[in-house]
């Protein structure tokens, strides 16, 4: 059906189509384009054009639009499109409208009385049309407009408008959240909605609150276990299934929603369980969907109270998608293993050669994800291996964005786990030679820092053996071209630091290549402004150590060059090097004393030295000075955006003259049944780009190296993964014990000592994978290889599930006994408590499912006056079944009844052919009649089958 | 959340766009022609998903046709993969075994029939006979629309005669 009788359209805009498919080059099309542009422009301003005609004609401005033009001449006319009566123009003017206009344009203040009008339209097509455009258009500003009558949709007999009600409300929500608060209620009432398309929509928003804030909504985790449930069983109606999967999106948003409202909640964990186990039995591995699912439930278990049956289920579906030849589900298994780690670390060593073949894939988005995995693992006995191949990854790549990030990655590995000092400066030159401009200038500044420093508490051998070997390599990494501006700054202000300090290097020698280093950026004041800086400290330490110094011809032109330079700065600081050149030695080292980048310099923040000049001028009758804050008359200025949204709005446009919106009372709040406890999420640490704390003015010296040894001393190192909470404690001490070996001693050490436990493992490995070569083998030892031994490990992982089991046991007691006050609560038959341990077979049925919405009303309170003849249904008590409530109906509603039954049939054929061939792509049996038809059309219109455009006629699904 | 959705061909035209996050004309410019690079230059084997900005873009390519969604970093791609399929599935079924020519001439339907899919970049509704009916619904009602609108305009142009 659909499209028979042509595409009806005019000859013009096939033509135009068909020419713009022909087109050769984006030259070509662009002038096609333009020359449209411009008979739309005369025709669409013609006052006299009929209704139909303009339809078209902003169906082709919609065309334009999308090709990438501007068609902002005629967004008026699709305005005054959806003030029309025929709904036909009435929905193009909308779809043109929200195609168009972003949510800030200045013309939608001209739609807003019209969705006004719609939305009380007692045709719900014309209603839908209007929500749909809310959800596009309505802004902060415009949301009173329109709420009220919203909100009064939400009981719309209509399905159809009751979903698309929740949905506006959720986007509303999304805007402005302090706009609808007085309205969350309305979707809880609406998750008990009679239509399973309703409550599947209500999800959405439930999801959004819930991600802000899970206490509220802990009272809901039993509902969502037993719509889960009721969805798994199939007992929604046959159209919500996908490929013989029941309801999966609906699944799908339940498990995401179960594993916000389970993260660090043992008790509603426990409730869970038995469903996720049920899931993971019942789950498809075969089709896309089926993973899709699984690969959902792996998400919530590990991000719930771990449980150890389910986690090993997890784990072996994870292998699955690991083992597979599927990029795809390759992809999903790095990412579920990703999230497995952070609970056991131990599970990567099992799938060590399988992350290997991911990250030597020729797949960048598999690569990608692979190293991203490889961040999440890192710890200092591999940081060295995968900080290389990073990097090494990073010199290939030319997507800016990628690689600013895998950059950031690299410093903050760096800096969290280096093994040595000498290790960091290489590793940081690297990223700052390929990746320069990329990366924030903090990371230079704790760079510098930490040459300064050294070592801190260490003995000064070793601090100036490493600013040796970072002047050694800088001047050999000038000779490179193209260094980022940022690395320079560096490169110089060690130079001017410690160039000359151990007598390697002349004077002289420095000073020329610092000259040449400014001559060579003679556009860059910032790079300049270093290499002068650092001229200058060379030759106040020679002038002070009593040597004299020839000035040379360069250094000599270049300042010459600076003093009279258009950036101040510069002339200032060519000034002074000028002057300090005429001073003698004694006041030339107070001037510039030796290696004083670590000293404190005290800042007097009161200015108390001024307060002599204060008083003076206050005798002569000066005004005393009076605080920024406390001034009158700027207060209303600071204070003005801290009032609450709800005012603030309330100041804004007004769309209903003379009449104040009206409140909804705030609802009654559910009374919550379990008590809000320990509700303090277990995030692990973000790590941004901006670690570094800011540079402090007068920060002591001590304090400063306190910060630097947060970052390299490595026996306080928290393992990246370890959640104290989750890991097991024999593994967190073992890998703590790897750390202090490699701590101090060069990193080849500590491989030595770790390498038994190697060759332990590869030898293990080695009798699985006989034909893995040994390259790959090496690299798996290096990342995963050196944390534990293998009796070591089963011990722990031994251990853990002891002590968890032990946890679960203790806290099944409580379970029975908030679940028993609960039961008389509510006064219906609670569930037995799960038999947590026992996953592996199906629990038993010892009692008929609880109707969720039947619960969640009773959660609610007094029921809401149901309008729809179903949701009666719901809060008689004789029908607790859904497949009840759902199944009439398609019967009920005239429409659906009328629809072609061809369809059906259709999708019967689908359906079977689907489940034969089992691969995601549906095989449709070939229609010759139809495309025949199509040729035809085709034809008459101009379009050539052959030539360029051969797949057009292809089915898609062919 | 689904941030767009783009239907390119294989020689990289556009056969739609739909933007849920704000994009000026600019940036959609810039977003189509950055990613049908991208995109386009993918052999069949690997993963049908591309990390960009921060994002992940999931497609789908059905004989000379791209089906492009932009989610959000902590969406489950597979699940993209299928609402795309979902998406399609209803097209076919609405235009009778759909093909590219369907979309290039009708793209207006193929948005209303989106509209009734996605809404603000989420998936409203996941059962293909309820979308289908609301279509059908829609449909019968433009056209007796149209009837009337052509037999008016007949008549006046017979009066006017």
């Amino acid at each position: 059906m659909g499209s028979q009788g042509g595409w009806g359209q005019s000859k013009e805009f096939l033509d135009l189509v068909k020419s713009i498919g022909e087109a050769r080059s984006k030259a070509e099309e662009d002038r096609i384009v333009l020359s449209e542009i411009e008979t739309l422009k005369r025709r669409i301003a013609d006052p006299d054009v009929p209704r139909r005609r303009m339809k078209e004609y902003i169906i082709r401005l919609v065309y334009v639009e999308m090709l990438g033009h501007d068609a902002s001449f005629g967004y008026i006319h699709a305005v005054k499109m959806t003030h029309d009566d025929s709904l036909a123009l009435k929905r193009t003017g909308y779809l043109a409208v929200t195609l168009f206009l972003n949510e800030d344009h200045d013309l939608i203040i001209l739609i807003v009385n019209t969705i006004q009008k719609d939305l009380r339209s007692d045709n719900y097509l014309v209603v839908c049309a209007a929500l749909t455009a809310c959800c596009r258009l309505i802004n902060e500003e415009t949301i009173p407009a329109v709420l009220p009558q919203v909100v009064e949709l939400l009981g719309h007999p209509k399905e159809a408008v009751r979903k698309k009600a929740v949905m506006a409300l959720h986007r509303f929500y999304q805007r402005a959240p302090g706009s609808v608060s007085h309205l969350l209620s309305n979707f809880r009432k609406r998750l008990c909605d009679s239509d399973p398309g309703v409550m599947g929509a209500t999800l959405c928003p439930l999801f959004d609150l819930i991600t802000v804030d899970r206490s509220p909504y802990k009272d809901l985790v039993m509902s969502f276990v037993s719509i889960l449930k009721q969805v798994a069983e199939k007992r929604l109606p046959k159209s919500y299934e996908y490929h013989q999967t029941p309801a999966p999106f609906i699944q799908i948003k339940l498990l995401k929603i179960l594993a916000l409202l389970g993260n660090g909640d043992k008790q509603a964990s426990e409730q869970m369980y038995t469903i996720l186990g049920d899931i993971f039995r019942k789950g498809e591995s075969t089709s896309n969907i089926g993973n899709a699912i699984l690969y959902q439930c792996i998400c919530c278990v590990s991000s719930i109270c771990p449980n150890t049956k389910l986690l090993e289920v997890a784990a072996e579906t994870t292998s699955k998608f690991l083992k597979s030849d599927n990029h795809n589900l390759r992809y999903m298994g790095i990412d579920a293993l990703g999230r497995l780690i952070k609970i056991n670390p131990e599970i990567a060593e099992e799938h060590q050669l399988a992350v290997i073949d991911c990250l030597e894939d020729p797949d960048d988005t598999l690569k990608r994800k692979t190293f991203e995995l490889l961040y999440k693992m890192t710890k200092s006995t591999n940081v060295e291996v995968i900080v290389d191949r990073m990097i090494e990854y990073m010199i290939n790549i030319n997507d800016h964005h990628y690689k600013t990030e895998i950059a950031s990655r690299c410093v903050e590995l760096a800096e969290q786990y280096a093994p040595s000092n000498h290790w960091f400066i290489q590793t940081m030159n690297k990223v700052f030679e390929h990746a320069g401009d990329l990366v924030n200038v903090r990371v230079a500044h704790n760079l510098m820092r930490l040459i300064a420093e050294g070592f801190g508490d260490e003995d000064e051998g070793a601090d100036s053996q490493l600013r040796s070997s970072a002047v050694d390599s800088y001047l050999r990494i000038l000779g490179e071209p193209k260094l980022p501006s940022v690395f320079l700054q560096v490169i110089c202000w060690v130079l001017g630091e410690y160039g000359t300090m151990d007598g390697k290097y002349s004077a002289s020698y420095i000073i020329g290549r610092l000259c040449d280093v400014a001559e060579a950026h003679a556009t860059d004041d910032t790079v300049k402004a270093y290499a002068t800086t650092a001229i200058m400290k060379i030759f106040s330490f020679e002038i002070a150590a009593g040597k004299k110094l020839e000035m040379l011809p360069e250094c000599q032109s270049l300042i010459d060059e600076l003093s009279a330079s258009h950036s101040t700065d510069l002339q200032q600081r060519a000034y002074e090097l000028q002057a300090l050149l005429g001073l003698d030695a004694h006041v030339v080292e107070s001037v510039m004393p030796l290696d004083a980048s670590c000293e404190d310099i005290e800042v007097d923040r009161s200015l108390s030295f001024l307060g002599s000049f204060v008083q003076q001028s206050l005798e002569k009758g000066a005004r005393p000075y009076i605080p920024d804050n406390e001034r009158s008359g700027m207060s209303h200025i600071s204070n003005f955006r801290s009032q609450d949204p709800h005012e603030v709005s309330s100041h804004g446009l007004r769309f209903e003259a003379y009449e104040l919106p009206k409140l909804a009372l705030p609802s009654n709040t559910p009374i919550s049944l379990v008590p809000p406890t320990d509700l303090v999420p277990v995030s692990e640490p973000t790590y941004a780009r901006d670690i570094q704390p800011p540079p402090k003015v007068a920060t002591s010296s001590d304090a400063l190296s306190a910060d630097i040894g947060v970052k390299l001393r490595l026996e306080g190192v928290q393992k990246k993964w370890g959640k104290p909470t989750y890991s097991s404690p024999a593994a967190s001490s073992s890998s703590s014990t790897s750390q202090k070996t490699v701590n101090g001693v060069t990193h080849l050490d500590g491989v030595g000592t770790a390498s038994a436990q190697t060759r332990d493992n590869l030898y293990d490995s080695r009798r699985q994978h006989v034909e893995v070569s040994a390259e790959k083998q090496k690299l798996a030892a290096s990342l995963f290889g050196a944390s534990s031994s293998k009796n070591e490990k089963k011990a722990s992982s031994h251990k853990s599930i002891k002590g968890s089991t032990g946890n679960v046991e203790k806290s099944t007691t409580v379970v029975k006994t908030v679940a028993s006050s609960e039961s008389s609560k509510q006064g219906t038959s609670a569930p037995p408590p799960p038999d947590l341990l026992d996953l592996g077979e199906p629990a038993p049925e010892s009692k008929p499912s609880i109707d969720p919405f039947q619960q969640l009303e009773g959660l609610l309170g007094p029921t809401p006056v149901q309008t729809t003849p179903e949701s009666s249904v719901v809060a008689g008590p004789k029908a607790p079944d859904l497949m009840a409530l759902y199944g009439d109906i398609p019967i009920t509603n005239p429409s659906g009844s009328s629809t072609n039954p061809m369809v059906t049939n259709l999708y019967a054929a689908n359906k079977n052919s689907q489940g034969a061939t089992n691969v995601s792509t549906l095989k449709k049996g070939p229609n010759p009649q139809d495309s025949l038809e199509k040729d035809a059309i085709a034809r008459q219109v101009g379009v050539t089958p052959s030539g360029k455009n051969p797949n057009l006629f292809r089915d898609l699904f062919g | 959340m689904i941030n767009f959705v783009l239907l390119i061909s294989r020689q990289g035209k556009v056969r739609l766009t739909k933007w849920y996050s704000p994009y000026s004309q600019k940036e959609r410019a810039k977003v189509i022609r950055e990613l049908s690079g991208v995109i386009l230059s993918r052999g069949p084997k690997l993963c049908k998903f591309v990390e960009w900005r921060g994002y992940k873009v999931v497609y789908r390519r059905y004989a000379s046709l791209y089906f492009c969604m932009c989610i959000d970093s902590e969406d489950n791609e597979l699940e993209t993969l299928e609402i795309i399929h979902h998406f399609v599935e209803i097209l076919d079924r609405y235009f009778g075994s759909v093909c590219e020519l369907d979309l290039i001439f009708n793209f207006h339907k193929a948005y209303y029939i989106l509209d009734e899919i996605l809404i603000a970049g989420e998936l409203q509704e996941s059962s293909k006979k309820t979308v289908a009916r609301l279509i059908a619904a829609q449909d019968s009602l433009v056209e007796t629309a149209k009837e009337q609108a052509d037999s008016i305009s007949n008549v006046i142009a017979q009066v006017t005669k």
